[in-house]
C-alpha cells in the first residue's frame, strides 16, 4: 500500500486484464454495485452459507475420490481406509457426509424463507425455478451418493427407490432396468451413480447456481416486507433502500458462516452420525442383496416425501396404490415449481398477506415437519391416517392458493423498506 | 430476536422429536477411550478369545499399539500370534470362511464396525448373557441374541450360567416386584452355578474392558476427532467474534 509505484503497477495490472476481460465490470455488477435491500434478517444468511456448503461438498468430494474405489467388491473397505489409513481421511469423510445433511438443512430454510417473503413472485419466477430445479438435481445428487459407501442401508435405500420406477404402468419394470443397469442394484448401477455423482450432476448443478444467481442479480433481491427498493432512487440512481453487497453483505455474512461452522463442527467432531439420521447404522454392515434390513428408512431429507408415497395405501380409478403413491410424492415436488403463478396474491410478504396465507403456510410448515418424521419411523395404521391427513394440507396449501390468496383481505404495504 | 430464536428452535424440531430408536438392553456401559489400560486389556482378550473366528479387516495391530501406547515389540510377541500377520498387518482371523459355513452355517462377522453398528450396550449385554441351554447345539443360548450360532467362548473365563429361580435387582420381563425388597422374583435370572477363572465382578470388567475395545475399533479416528474439537472450534469462536465486531464497524453508517 505505502509504494506508490506497486500501486501504479497493480493498477496498471488490472487495466490490462479489464481490456481483455470484464473483471472490474463483474465484481461491480455482482457486489461492490450490486444493490441489496438494506433489510435482510436471519432468514438471508441460507442463501450464501448454500454456497459455502457447496464449495464444501466439491472440495471434500474431489479428496474421498483420490482414494475411494467405486466397485462392489472395494468400495466399502475403501471408505473405511478413507477412514483410518488416509491422512485426516476421517475429517474430509465426515466433512461430506454431514456436509449433504447440512445442504438440505440450509437448503429448505433458504425455501422457507421464499415462502415467507413471496421470493418466487413475478419479476422473480425463473430465480424460483432455477433454485427448485437445483434442489430437485441435489436430491438426485444426494441419493447417488448414498449408495457409494455400499453399507446395506445404501443398498437396500436404493432397491426401495429405484423400484418406485417399475410401478409406471407399462414401462415400468424395463425403466427401473435401464436405471440400474443390471436386474438388480449390483457393482454396475455402483459405478453408474459413481459416474453420475461426481461428474454428470456436479457440473449441472455449478450450471444452475450460475444460472441463479444470474436471474437474481437481473431483477434484484426481494426483501422482508416483499417491496421494490428499485421504485425509490436518489439522484444518482441508487436505490434509497439498498446497500452495496459487499461489504455490507459480505461482512455480515461472515457472522452468518462463523455460526454455521461452529455447529457444523460440533456436529463433525462429536456427532457425526447425526444420531443415526445422517450416517445410518446398517450402513457400517457391507452390502449383502440376501440381506434386507428390518427397518429401512431413508436419509432424513428424504422422509417427508417418502412418507407422502407410503401415504396412499388406496387404489384409485383403477390405478395401482404404489403408482398412486409415486404420483403423489412427484407431485409434491413438481408442485413447487408452479407456485409462482399459484400465488394471485397482490402482496409478496407474509407481513401483508391474509390471516389465510398465514394460517395455510404454518400448517403446511408443520405438515411438513410432521411427514419428514413419519417417514422414518415403522408405519403403523395411525400413522399412515396422521401422514395422509398432512399430505391432504401439502397439497390443499399449493392447489388452494389460487383461492385463498385472492379472497383475503391483504395490509397495506408501506413505501419503504421498514427495518 | 425472539422470531428467530424461535425459527431456530422449529427447525430443530425433526431432531429431537426422532430420536434414536433404542433397542432395549440388560446392561449398560459407557465407553472411554481415554482408558489405555482397559483398551490394552480388551485388545488382549480380542486376540486370545474371539480372533480365531472373528476377523477385524480394517482394524491395524499399529493403530492400535500406536493408540494405546503399546511398544511394537511388546505387541508382536504378545498380541500377533500367526506367522501370516505382520505389525502393519489388518487383524485378519485364522479360519476360513469354508470352514465356518461347515462349523457354524455362515462366516463369523467381520467385527471391525461392530461397535458402531450394535452399539457397546448391546455388545455388552450380549458377551455377559449366555446361558445354559441344551436343546442348542452349542450347549448355550443367549438373552439378547436368541439362537445365536456362536458358543459362549468366555465360558472359561466366566464359568457356566444358567437361567435360575431367584432375586433380581434389575426389572425383568414378567418378573414380579417384591415391595418388602425391593427386587424382581423370577425364574429367568442368569446366574453363574460352575465358577470359572474369574469372579463375576472381574468377568463383568473383562467384558468391559473387551467392549471398550469394539467400541474404539469401530472408529480409531473419534480419539483424533476429541484432540482435535476444542482447538477448531476456539478458532471459530474467535473468527465470529472478529467477524461480528467487523460486521458491526461496517453497519455503523447503515440506519
Amino acid at each position: 500500500m505505502g509504494n506508490p509505484n506497486k500501486a501504479k503497477a497493480e493498477r496498471g495490472l488490472m487495466r490490462w486484464v479489464d481490456d481483455r476481460f470484464p473483471a472490474t465490470q463483474m465484481v461491480q455488477e455482482h457486489l461492490t454495485k450490486y444493490y441489496a435491500p438494506k433489510n435482510f434478517n436471519f432468514w438471508y444468511f441460507f442463501g450464501s452459507l448454500a454456497l459455502l456448503v457447496l464449495v464444501n461438498q466439491i472440495l471434500t468430494g474431489v479428496w474421498l475420490t483420490m482414494s475411494y474405489n467405486p466397485s462392489a467388491e472395494g468400495a466399502f473397505a475403501s471408505v473405511e481406509y478413507i477412514m483410518r489409513d488416509v491422512e485426516w481421511g476421517w475429517l474430509i469423510r465426515y466433512m461430506h457426509s454431514t456436509g449433504a445433511s447440512a445442504f438440505f438443512v440450509v437448503v429448505y430454510l433458504h425455501m422457507f424463507r421464499g415462502l415467507l417473503y413471496g421470493s418466487y413472485k413475478a419479476p422473480r419466477e425463473l430465480v424460483w425455478i432455477f433454485g427448485m430445479t437445483i434442489y430437485l438435481l441435489l436430491m438426485a445428487e444426494a441419493f447417488m451418493g448414498y449408495l457409494l459407501p455400499w453399507g446395506q442401508m445404501s443398498y437396500w435405500g436404493a432397491q426401495v427407490i429405484i423400484s418406485l420406477f417399475s410401478a409406471i404402468p407399462g414401462i415400468g419394470p424395463d425403466l427401473a432396468q435401464w436405471v440400474r443397469g443390471d436386474f438388480l442394484i449390483s457393482g454396475i448401477t455402483l459405478n453408474r451413480f459413481f459416474a453420475l455423482h461426481v461428474v454428470a450432476l456436479p457440473i449441472v448443478i455449478l450450471a444452475l447456481v450460475v444460472l441463479h444467481l444470474i436471474a437474481l442479480h437481473e431483477v434484484g433481491s426481494n426483501n422482508p416486507d416483499g417491496i421494490d427498493i428499485k421504485d425509490k432512487k436518489d439522484e444518482s440512481g441508487k436505490p434509497l433502500d439498498g446497500i452495496p453487497f459487499h461489504p455490507y453483505y459480505t461482512v455480515k455474512d461472515i457472522v452468518g458462516v462463523a455460526v454455521f461452522l461452529f455447529v457444523f463442527a460440533v456436529v463433525i467432531f462429536y456427532f457425526p452420525e447425526g444420531g443415526g439420521y445422517f450416517i445410518e447404522k446398517p450402513n457400517f454392515e457391507p452390502a449383502n442383496p440376501l440381506k434386507t434390513p428390518d427397518h429401512i428408512a431413508p436419509v432424513w431429507y428424504f422422509t417427508p416425501f417418502y412418507a407422502i408415497l407410503r401415504a396412499i395405501n388406496f387404489s384409485l380409478f383403477g390405478l395401482d396404490a404404489k403408482f398412486l403413491g409415486v404420483v403423489c410424492m412427484g407431485g409434491a415436488i413438481a408442485v413447487l415449481f408452479v407456485l409462482p403463478w399459484l400465488d394471485r396474491s397482490p402482496v409478496r410478504s407474509m407481513r401483508y398477506k391474509g390471516w389465510m396465507s398465514k394460517v395455510m403456510l404454518a400448517l403446511f410448515a408443520v405438515s411438513f415437519v410432521i411427514l419428514g418424521i413419519l417417514g422414518v419411523l415403522p408405519s403403523t395404521a395411525g400413522r399412515t391416517l396422521l401422514a395422509q391427513v398432512c399430505t391432504l394440507i401439502y397439497f390443499a396449501f399449493f392447489l388452494l392458493m389460487p383461492f385463498y390468496t385472492r379472497l383475503e383481505k391483504t395490509k397495506p404495504v408501506p413505501e419503504r423498506v421498514t427495518g | 430476536m425472539k422470531k428467530q430464536l424461535f425459527a431456530l428452535l422449529f427447525a430443530l424440531v425433526p431432531f429431537s422429536a426422532m430420536g434414536a430408536v433404542a433397542v432395549d438392553v440388560p446392561y449398560s456401559m459407557t465407553p472411554d477411550l481415554k482408558d489405555q489400560e482397559s483398551l490394552q486389556r480388551g485388545m488382549q482378550l480380542y486376540v486370545n478369545y474371539c480372533m480365531g473366528c472373528h476377523s477385524m479387516e480394517h482394524q491395524r495391530f499399529a493403530r492400535a499399539a500406536e493408540d494405546f501406547g503399546m511398544p511394537q515389540d511388546l505387541v508382536e510377541d504378545n498380541l500377533i500370534f500367526s506367522s501370516d500377520l505382520a505389525f502393519n498387518d489388518q487383524m485378519h482371523n485364522a479360519m476360513t470362511e469354508e470352514d465356518a459355513a461347515n462349523w457354524f452355517g455362515a462366516p463369523a462377522p467381520d467385527l471391525t464396525l461392530h461397535g458402531r453398528l450394535r452399539g457397546g450396550d448391546w455388545l455388552y449385554s450380549y458377551l455377559l448373557t449366555f446361558y445354559k441351554d441344551p436343546s442348542r447345539p452349542t450347549g448355550v443360548n443367549n438373552e439378547v441374541f436368541d439362537l445365536v450360532a456362536m458358543p459362549n467362548v468366555l465360558e472359561p473365563l466366566q464359568g457356566v450360567q444358567e437361567k435360575v429361580c431367584a432375586e433380581s435387582d434389575r426389572p425383568m420381563e414378567g418378573a414380579e416386584l417384591d415391595t418388602l425388597t425391593g427386587k424382581y422374583q423370577s425364574c429367568d435370572v442368569l446366574q453363574v452355578t460352575q465358577p470359572g477363572s474369574m469372579e463375576p465382578d472381574e468377568f463383568e470388567e473383562a467384558v468391559y474392558d473387551l467392549t471398550n475395545f469394539l467400541v474404539y475399533a469401530g472408529e480409531p479416528s473419534k480419539l483424533q476427532a476429541q484432540a482435535l474439537a476444542p482447538k477448531v472450534l476456539i478458532f471459530i469462536f474467535i473468527f465470529g467474534v472478529i467477524g461480528y465486531l467487523l460486521k458491526r464497524e461496517y453497519w455503523r453508517d447503515i440506519h
